[in-house]
């Protein structure tokens, strides 16, 4: 028998049977459908990448309103539309390297403040153009400038100046900062031709896919882009990304097969769906997560016997068991989980402890008045339910918690950076850096704890100019430290992507910096 | 003037300073929403200088009133304008919206209608006897199911289990005429469940009711057929309340299917207006809740022209 499967394996390899075929005969000798199915999938990794075929995602997170233009993409449609049509200067790889993609190199001073980036030559843009250090230069200054209204505004914040410079593009920084190039990896800095200043929504760019259908919050097709620079990237003919919103109807397209790709299954739903002998449900641990936070400067908040309190009164295995079922991790007070580089793993868990918790809230005074804290269901899928339990371990240790819910509806704008204690998520960021200098620099816009330490932020600036990765790792443990004992962050949970994909499809590996491997389906995959 | 003309040009009239009332109180309640476009766009991801920016672009530093006719002054001359969001013509992405809506409605209707006519002349036919029950308890059921559930019913057994049909009724203009009916299948499917019960009820009673009458007798001792005397005399005397019944759920048909869009993955006007209100992209709204507004009252306007068509004492007045 296993020579018969080694020359079946051999007959898939060449690309002469199918997976159909290969199953049935599989079946004939008496394997089973899981065991084939593997075998089959490791004869077809074998055989490498093949081409053609029409790729069809179901996505979460499209609306009519959407527009091409990278500066405003804030949901996952539009990030996956961006992928298919664009290219950044790099891009992070799932192991969180730096992978070159319009740049062939990028090279920093030994200071860490001047950074050049080396751009490929005879790179074409859709409307036939050749990329030059002029359009990339436009594109960084129509997302730094001063009208721009760009979702990448927050992290160009540290640019001093910038420059084409024949076949280069030069970054100046006001201060070191030794993961700039992380920086230029994230997905709202596409290469447009003439940096996009002209017409932003054009879906032009040098992607291996170009943009056919724009249906914003119907559907959006893309063509294989014959003349892309890496030729190894899409292996289909085309791509089509289709909005499905709803949760059961995206199942249903995968099951029945009109789809190959879903994003955002639910976890309630998701061991059923595995189940399905037609696809896979891949559960990829990223850097997302899921918080409480209260505002540092204002009462009762403002105390940090009452925050440790309310830390050690949330039950972390419950919730990520109840609300996630499973698909996710605990977190501990932290942003930052293993998913990051230079994670300090020896950081200790803060457990539940009704007792602790009763503790700190007896020194912190607290008058006994009910806390409030406004929640909604937009703020994270199951923040509802989440603060429920929340409310009733916080109860157990004498702390009385009020919920108050909110609308869906200008959660964003009402409550989330106004009110002092809240739920709310965070996508994470590809290093931690970044991360902090988002949200927990003193500075910061989006710093919705209003954690405002100076012995932090020296540390954090001290980081970024230190290239000596022991001494940051170092670095970046205290800080890590500082805002899990000291923070108004709250963070019980880092949710994972839970996707569906197609057996179709081959060659799925784990990213966590992204749902749908950081966008790379429509490049790295393919049909067997 | 003839009487009927005369109406009708009442009628338009009043129409369109509804339409105007409409679109203000609108505005009006968009602008009471917290929030606007450029925070909406921006989400989490909103600081001060980006928000700033956007309003400055979006236009949305103005005043109110100077935006509210600045619309109307458009939409006069024909110009639904430009999207807040994504810059994309008004008028082009609601005309195919439109179009689509249009379609699964009329598909609806075009099978609904009939059939719940039909059904309700049978109910007559066969009263408080077992198909008058079944046809009642059947629809009953089905209006009293939500949509949702109808539709993910129908999803698992006829487009997962089956295959039959696909559960996303995605439709573009490559498609032949064929392909987008066989597209849309399902979501007319589930629209004709939803409102058959009402159309169907309402001339069931609308029949019983004239089934009293001295001439109903006539035709019976006439020698007619149960179903005669039912289809030739009693339905055209009970056609005003059944048209009226027939218009508001053809309104329903093109106004309120939301679920069934979302569902069905079906690109029509529903979630069109859902995303724009979601994002305050206010002339979007706008133009959407005035193409409603505009179905509506045209439908009703044909309801009362065709209840007086269908009565001589109407159409004669003395």
């Amino acid at each position: 028998m296993n020579e018969q499967i080694t020359h079946m394996a051999g007959q898939v390899t060449a690309g002469k049977m199918t997976r159909r075929e290969f199953m049935g005969k599989a079946a004939a000798l008496g394997v089973s459908a899981a065991m084939a199915s593997t075998m089959f999938a490791d004869a077809a990794r074998a055989a490498g990448p093949k081409k053609g075929g029409d790729l069809k995602f179901g996505l979460q997170g499209g609306e009519s309103t959407n527009s091409l233009d990278p500066a405003t993409y804030a949901s996952s449609v539009p990030f996956q539309n961006g992928k298919q049509f664009g290219d950044q200067l790099v891009e992070v790889a799932p192991d969180g390297s730096i992978e070159p993609r319009l740049a062939e190199s990028v090279e920093g001073s030994a200071d860490a403040k001047v950074w050049t980036f080396k751009l490929r030559q005879g790179v074409e843009f859709h409307n036939g153009k050749t990329m030059t250090s002029e359009d990339v230069l436009k594109t960084m200054q129509r997302h730094s400038n001063e009208d721009s209204k760009s979702g990448a505004l927050g992290i160009m914040k540290g640019i001093e100046s910038m420059k084409a410079d024949g076949d280069n593009f030069q970054v100046t920084l006001t201060e070191a900062n030794a993961d700039l190039p992380y920086l230029m990896a994230d997905y709202h800095l596409i290469i447009q031709p003439d940096g996009g200043m002209d017409n932003p929504g054009a879906g032009i760019g040098t992607g291996p896919y170009k943009l056919e259908v724009d249906e914003p919050g119907v559907r959006h097709l893309f063509t294989k882009n014959e003349n892309h620079w890496n030729s190894d990237f899409g292996n289909f003919d085309s791509v089509e990304v289709v909005v499905i919103n709803d949760a059961t109807a995206r199942t249903a397209a995968l099951q029945s097969g009109q789809v190959h790709a879903i994003n955002r299954v639910e976890p309630k739903v998701a061991d059923l769906l595995g189940r399905a002998p037609n696809l896979t449900v891949h559960s990829t641990a990223g850097r997302g997560h899921y918080v409480f936070i209260m505002h540092c400067d204002t009462a009762p908040f403002d105390n940090n016997e009452l925050r440790t309190a309310l830390k050690y009164a949330i039950n972390r295995t419950e919730l990520v068991d109840k609300v996630l079922r499973g698909y996710g991790s605990i977190g501990n007070d932290m942003p930052i989980n293993a998913a990051y580089p230079l994670f300090d793993s020896t950081i200790e868990q803060r457990e539940f402890s009704i007792e602790k918790a009763a503790e700190h809230y007896k020194k912190s005074g607290h008058d006994g008045s009910p806390i409030i804290l406004r929640v909604a269901d937009g703020a994270f899928p199951g923040a509802v339910d989440a603060a429920a339990l929340f409310q009733q371990t916080a109860a157990q240790a004498g702390i009385p918690l009020e919920i108050k819910r909110e609308p869906n509806d200008g959660y964003w704008s009402e409550v989330w950076n106004v009110q002092p204690f809240c739920a709310s998520y965070w996508g994470g960021r590809p290093v931690q850096d970044q991360m902090y200098s988002t949200a927990y620099l003193s500075t910061a816009d989006w710093n919705d704890t209003r954690f405002k330490v100076q012995a932090f932020d020296d540390l954090l600036f001290a980081a970024r100019a230190e290239l000596d990765v022991e001494k940051r790792k170092g670095i970046y443990s205290q800080m890590g430290r500082m805002v899990r004992d000291e923070g108004g962050l709250i963070c019980p949970m880092f949710n994972d992507f839970v996707e569906g994909i197609s057996n179709q499809l081959e060659g799925w590996e784990s990213d966590p910096t992204q749902e749908m491997m950081n966008g790379n389906v429509s490049r790295k995959m393919w049909f067997a | 003037m003839h009487p009927i003309i005369k109406l009708v040009s009442q009628r338009l009239a009043l129409g369109l300073l509804l339409l105007f009332g409409a679109s203000a109180l609108i505005f009006g309640l968009t602008e009471a929403l917290p929030g606007d476009a450029a925070q909406a766009v921006l989400g989490q991801s909103a600081t001060p200088e980006a928000l700033a920016n956007l309003r400055e672009e979006m236009g949305l530093n103005r005043p109110a009133l100077t935006r509210y006719f600045e619309w109307l002054g458009g939409i006069v001359q024909g110009d639904l304008g430009q999207s807040l969001t994504n810059k994309l013509d008004i008028a082009e992405s609601i005309g195919k919206r439109l179009g689509n809506t249009l379609f699964l409605a009329c598909a609806a209707a075009v099978v609904s209608v009939p059939l719940a006519i039909f059904l309700g002349l049978l109910a007559v036919r066969y009263r408080n006897r077992w198909p008058d029950k079944l046809i009642s308890a059947i629809t009953l059921t089905t209006v009293s199911i939500p949509e949702f559930l109808i539709g993910y019913v129908v999803i698992y057994y006829v487009s997962v289990k089956l295959g039959w049909f696909s559960s996303l009724a995605m439709i573009n203009d490559s498609m032949s005429f064929g392909q987008k009916l066989n597209a849309i299948a399902l979501p007319a499917f589930v629209l004709t469940l939803v409102v058959l019960a009402q159309m169907m009820r309402m001339t069931r009673a609308a029949i019983l009711n004239l089934m009293q009458s001295a001439y109903i007798e006539t035709a019976e001792l006439k020698g007619l057929s149960n179903f005669q005397v039912i289809a030739r005399h009693a339905f055209p005397n009970a056609i005003s309340p059944i048209v009226n019944v027939v218009m508001l759920n053809l309104a329903y048909l093109v106004v309120g299917v939301v679920v069934v869009e979302v569902v069905f993955v079906y690109p029509g006007m529903g979630q069109y207006l859902v995303d724009s209100v979601t994002k305050r992209d206010v002339p979007v709204v706008l133009a959407c809740g005035v193409v409603f507004a505009a179905v509506y009252i045209g439908l009703n306007m044909v309801a009362d022209i065709v209840s007086i068509l269908a009565n001589p004492r109407l159409r004669h007045p003395k």
